[in-house]
């Protein structure tokens, strides 16, 4: 079976974003005054190929533990959709 | 597959016209050809005939720059220049402009700029060193402005830091009519020894070209037609490149380590115009033809048209032809860094570009017809009527003077201010060779095992050019080179990037006419030919024009790095003397300066330039590199921007010791132009602690001024005294901290 | 002693790394290709600075699974120094020889500039030969800002694990507790942003950076001669 994760890694809530604080400020500076905060992140697209969905889920969860995250400051989610020839 | 069209309806429809060719231009082709050129070949002809690369306008001009010098060992005419600096050394450098792409995306705009002037050195077979950059943009108040400033930055930071190559020097300048036509012009210096030297050359029959580095793509297909485009607006964003520096990085090392190995032909940066114009100028250059295989290029996308693939602007890639069964060599080194190298053809002797799809011939043009049949023109220039509306230059604008409020206003206009902001962002370091960093008048770069160093500087006054065309052509190459005295190198060399307006409008065209003449005057009288460059035309947006900007970059030498002099005063040295022009007139008026500009905005461009003379600028020049040779001096520093007042403000700040400077010659009505006016050809020279007495000896021998001016002193205070009555009484950090923080203060 | 400079796709302060070891120690360091997986002769690795991978997806987080880092966390297993300077702190600290990690400076800008260095501890092995506690070092970096949780801190600080600190109030890039540079419990893993290979001479506007090589000269003198 084939698969496409999509991955959204973002800094964790203890740790300070520099990025988003920034667009926090500018987004108020456009008048969205509305807005109480913003974190940035990454967006990952992974193609690949497993047996099952439990065993892909496994996968992707070992690469972001291994190398698509760092856990230090960093967490993640994804979703998995099957690719269909 | 989209299909293509057919030969005949490029012709009916007058398809050619979007790709930039006229109707003239489509005649010539096909009356060359003897037949309708068909897509691919129009577009190719579009590209090798579009200003960008035909030069088409500007060539015949250009020929009138001095070349030759004992220590040219290339001139222009190849991907870079490059000079003999002894001891079986050169150094190879160019500076060019990416102004069109900053304008649509800033960051990318600029970064693709940095790439590419590295590859044009690193292809010549030298290893970069430094970099500098000279940029334009509107004025901070902008928000725009600041959008596009701080991101062109960012942008060269990111690029030159990953790639490990210092950003040694430039400048900045911040002016309403750069606000929709930023300039973003890059220079490289590479170092190399004599036995390095490549060049594009697509030479030997049967030898094998390869495509080497970063696969194909869509991207910045027509970007080289779209520099020429006469209407920003109509500018595509699909044509903005993305540059990948760790790629370049990757490509670097593996093209200096296969030029190594002796076995390159010819290698030639695939810059605008991808593989049509780096194919056809190296066939060009050695007299042959060449036969490609599209089908082999490693693309990037699917179902790229030949038409596409000869067109891509894609990045960080380079052509190299290889001595016949060698191209493994090429293959073998590439695969080291994670790169490919594949034979997309091979070098004949017929004179013809011929591109193929696998066994379809896509294409078959004479090389001759794409590279030396493109159109020159002979553009006309008028003399613009602005030019004799001039007046004779004031030397004072107000009666009660607040002049200590005023030069500390100055030292805080962006374009006078520190560029700390800006170039703290760049790694300046790298290398661990920079002797003198960002922030004076040039930068100085050590050679590695050895004494020598050389010194850079990029500089350029538009609005100089604009008010004197000529002259200020002549003062940019005279600015540049006296920054470099200032540390005590003799000047070698010029690359110039010539940004300029629209040239179809006479009145542009004679401001890029008379300029070159100026500068092709001071590059004779000082020494310096021209060993690389680049025109910028089109800088226009909405009928408004740039002012005339060419920027010179200029490459000296310092036999021993020790001796290098820095703009700092010191404490514990001698006196502090203006070196000018013997019996210069410094009353000469205000016209063009900051000053003027700051105080009388609207009058700023209504009068004439102080005078200037290229044999007093020589022997300024000549005095100030005697007495840096003879260990005399323990400042220098060149007067510019902001007249006397201004300069001897930053040396003080940067030296951080205070100063009491005394001057009785000036009448009370000439105050102001004596602190603020921007006369040409004039130093600032501290003396090193008891050696007076030679440098006057010294200093006798030219002809020169050596007027005293003053002393350093171990305090916070900055004083000038004119005609025993305080003219300036300010602390030295009060000006330090409106100098340094200007910027920052806009941007934060 | 036998010092190793590895050699990623990207780095580019490699060879700066082996100018300073030849200028300060009068040792001739070896280049190792990232490929080399087996790094037993070497008594120093220096990971030096650079953009390893481009630094793509997270500085250092490529550089890791290389063979050569595999073979410099087995050298630190058996004692060799390792020192990682700027991108080779970023590596040591994807590769779990250092704690914590570093994010983008605070203020979203590279930042390059002679910076002020408290050296908090004066005692380890890299830092043995320095006499003063105020040192002059640049840095260049866009991902210098230092993050480690607050009981991560606290283990630091009582392990004396805290060897550089930036001296000014205001860090210049936004880390905690100001850090500049940490060592391993055990002593022989160093990381710092700054870099101290280019303050080794006068010419280039300090000389602050020699003592860090002698001292790892001297550690490793004394280590062999007992």
């Amino acid at each position: 079976m084939n698969f496409i994760a999509s991955i959204r890694v973002t800094l964790k809530e203890s740790v300070l974003d520099p990025q988003g604080s920034a667009v926090v400020h500018a987004l108020h500076s456009l008048s969205f005054t509305s807005v109480s905060d913003v974190r940035i992140g990454k967006y990952m697209e992974v193609s690949f190929h497993a047996d099952d969905e439990q065993t892909a889920r496994a996968q992707v969860s070992r690469m972001c533990d291994q190398l698509l995250t760092n856990p230090v400051i960093e967490t993640y989610s994804f979703t998995l959709a099957e690719v269909r020839e | 597959m989209r299909r293509e069209p057919t030969e005949q309806e490029i012709r009916d429809q007058r398809m050619y016209v979007k790709f930039g060719l006229t109707d003239d231009e489509y005649a010539r082709i096909c009356t060359r050809l003897g037949r309708l050129p068909n897509y691919t070949e129009t577009g190719v002809f579009s590209v090798m005939w579009s200003e960008h690369c035909s030069y088409k306008s500007s060539r015949k001009h250009l020929r009138r720059f001095p070349t030759q010098g004992t220590h040219v060992l290339q001139g222009p005419g190849e991907n870079a220049g490059i000079i003999d600096i002894g001891d079986n050394l050169a150094v190879s450098f160019k500076m060019e402009s990416h102004n069109h792409p900053t304008a649509v995306e800033p960051y990318q705009g600029a970064a693709t700029g940095v790439g590419g002037i590295i590859r044009d050195v690193f292809t010549m077979g030298a290893r970069p060193i430094a970099l500098l950059n000279s940029l334009r943009f509107g004025t901070l108040d902008q928000a725009r402005t600041r959008y596009l400033f701080s991101h062109a930055v960012e942008g060269i930071a990111f690029y030159g830091n990953c790639i490990g190559i210092p950003t040694v020097g430039g400048e900045v300048v911040f002016d309403a009519r750069y606000a929709e036509n930023p300039l973003v012009n890059a220079m490289c210096i590479g170092l190399m020894t004599h036995d390095q030297i490549a060049t594009g050359h697509a030479s030997g029959v049967g030898n094998p070209v390869l495509v080497v580095g970063a696969k194909t793509g869509r991207d910045g297909i027509h970007g080289a037609t779209f520099a020429s485009a006469q209407d920003p607006n109509e500018k595509e964003r699909s044509a903005v490149q993305v540059g990948d520096p760790f790629m370049e990085k990757l490509l670097l090392e593996a093209c200096l380590e296969l030029i190594a190995t002796g076995r390159v032909v010819g290698i030639q940066d695939m810059g605008a115009a991808g593989l049509t114009s780096s194919s056809a100028e190296m066939a060009s250059r050695a007299g042959s033809g060449l036969t490609l295989d599209v089908s082999r290029v490693p693309c990037r996308e699917t179902g790229m048209s030949p038409y596409e693939i000869m067109l891509s602007e894609s990045q960080e890639r380079m052509l190299v032809v290889m001595k016949e069964g060698e191209s493994a060599i090429a293959e073998e080194i590439f695969a080291k860094w994670g790169l490919e190298a594949t034979v997309i053809g091979r070098v004949t002797d017929d004179g013809s570009l011929r591109i193929t799809e696998g066994e379809r011939v896509a294409a078959e043009l004479p090389i001759a017809a794409l590279v030396d049949e493109a159109p020159v023109l002979d553009r006309p220039a008028v003399r613009p009527a602005y030019l004799d509306q001039l007046n004779v230059a004031p030397v004072r604008l107000s009666t009660q003077g607040d002049l200590t409020g005023d030069l500390l206003a100055l030292v805080a206009e962006p374009t006078i201010a520190s560029k700390e902001w800006v170039y703290r962002q760049y790694d300046t370091m790298v290398r661990t060779e920079t002797l003198v960093r960002p922030g004076a008048d040039a930068a100085v770069i050590g050679i590695p095992d050895s004494q020598k160093a050389i010194a850079t500087s990029a500089d350029g006054n538009g609005k100089y050019v604009y008010l004197n065309p000529r002259q200020g052509g002549a003062m940019a190459v005279a600015e540049a080179a006296r920054n470099i005295v200032c540390t005590g190198a003799r000047p070698l060399a010029v690359t110039d990037c010539l940004n300029y307006g629209n040239p179809e409008k006479p009145e542009i065209f004679y401001q890029f006419r008379e300029s070159i003449d100026g500068m092709s005057e001071a590059c004779e009288k000082l020494g310096t030919p021209v060993i690389s460059g680049n025109v910028s035309f089109y800088n226009e947006t909405g009928g408004q024009d740039i002012y005339p900007t060419p920027i010179i970059g200029m490459v000296g030498l310092l036999e021993q790095a020790e001796r290098l002099v820095t703009s700092a005063f010191k404490r514990g040295e001698g006196a502090v003397y203006l070196l000018a022009p013997k019996g210069q007139a410094i009353r000469d008026g205000l016209g063009g300066s900051a000053y003027l500009a700051m105080k009388r905005p609207d009058e700023a461009l209504s009068y004439q330039l102080p005078a200037f003379d290229l044999d007093a600028e020589k022997a300024v020049q000549d005095a100030c590199l005697a007495l840096a040779e003879a260990g005399v001096l323990a400042a220098a520093h060149d007067i510019s921007d902001g007249g006397l007042a201004v300069a001897l403000a930053e040396s003080c700040v940067q030296g951080s010791v205070g100063l009491a400077v005394a001057v009785t010659i000036a009448p009370d009505d000439e105050q102001e132009v004596l602190l603020f006016g921007e006369s040409p050809s004039r130093i600032l020279v501290q003396v090193r602690a008891g050696q007076e007495k030679r440098l006057k000896e010294l200093a006798s021998s030219f002809l020169v001024s050596f007027l005293p001016l003053g002393a350093v002193a171990e305090t916070d205070r900055f004083h000038i005294t004119l005609n025993e009555k305080t003219a300036i009484d300010a602390e030295v950090s009060a000006l330090r901290d409106a100098w340094r923080g200007a910027i920052a203060s806009w941007m934060n | 002693m036998n010092c190793a400079v590895l050699q990623f796709p990207g780095s580019n302060c490699d060879q700066d790394a082996v100018k300073a070891v030849a200028g300060t120690l009068s040792l001739k360091a070896d280049l190792v290709w990232h490929e080399t997986a087996d790094l037993n002769a070497y008594d120093l690795i220096i990971v030096p600075g650079g953009f390893s991978y481009g630094d793509y997806l997270r500085a250092g987080a490529i550089a890791r699974f290389s063979k050569a880092m595999q073979a410099t966390v087995a050298a630190a297993e058996r004692g060799a120094y390792v020192l990682g300077i700027c991108n080779g702190f970023q590596i040591l600290t994807e590769a779990g020889l250092l704690p914590g990690a570093l994010r983008r400076n605070d203020h979203r800008q590279f930042r390059c500039d002679m910076v002020e260095l408290e050296v908090v501890n004066g005692a380890t092995d890299f830092t043995r030969a320095y006499e003063k506690a105020r040192v002059t070092i640049p840095i260049a970096h866009g991902e210098g800002n230092y993050y480690v949780d607050d009981e991560m801190l606290k283990r630091l600080e009582e392990n004396q694990q805290i060897v550089f600190r930036y001296a000014s109030e205001q860090s210049p890039n936004g880390s905690v507790a100001n850090i500049a540079g940490v060592i391993n419990e055990r002593g022989n893993v160093l990381g710092m942003m700054p870099h101290p290979e280019r303050a080794v001479s006068e010419r280039l506007g300090s000389t602050d950076g020699i003592s860090l090589f002698r001292s790892i000269l001297t550690s490793w003198r004394d280590g062999h001669a007992s």
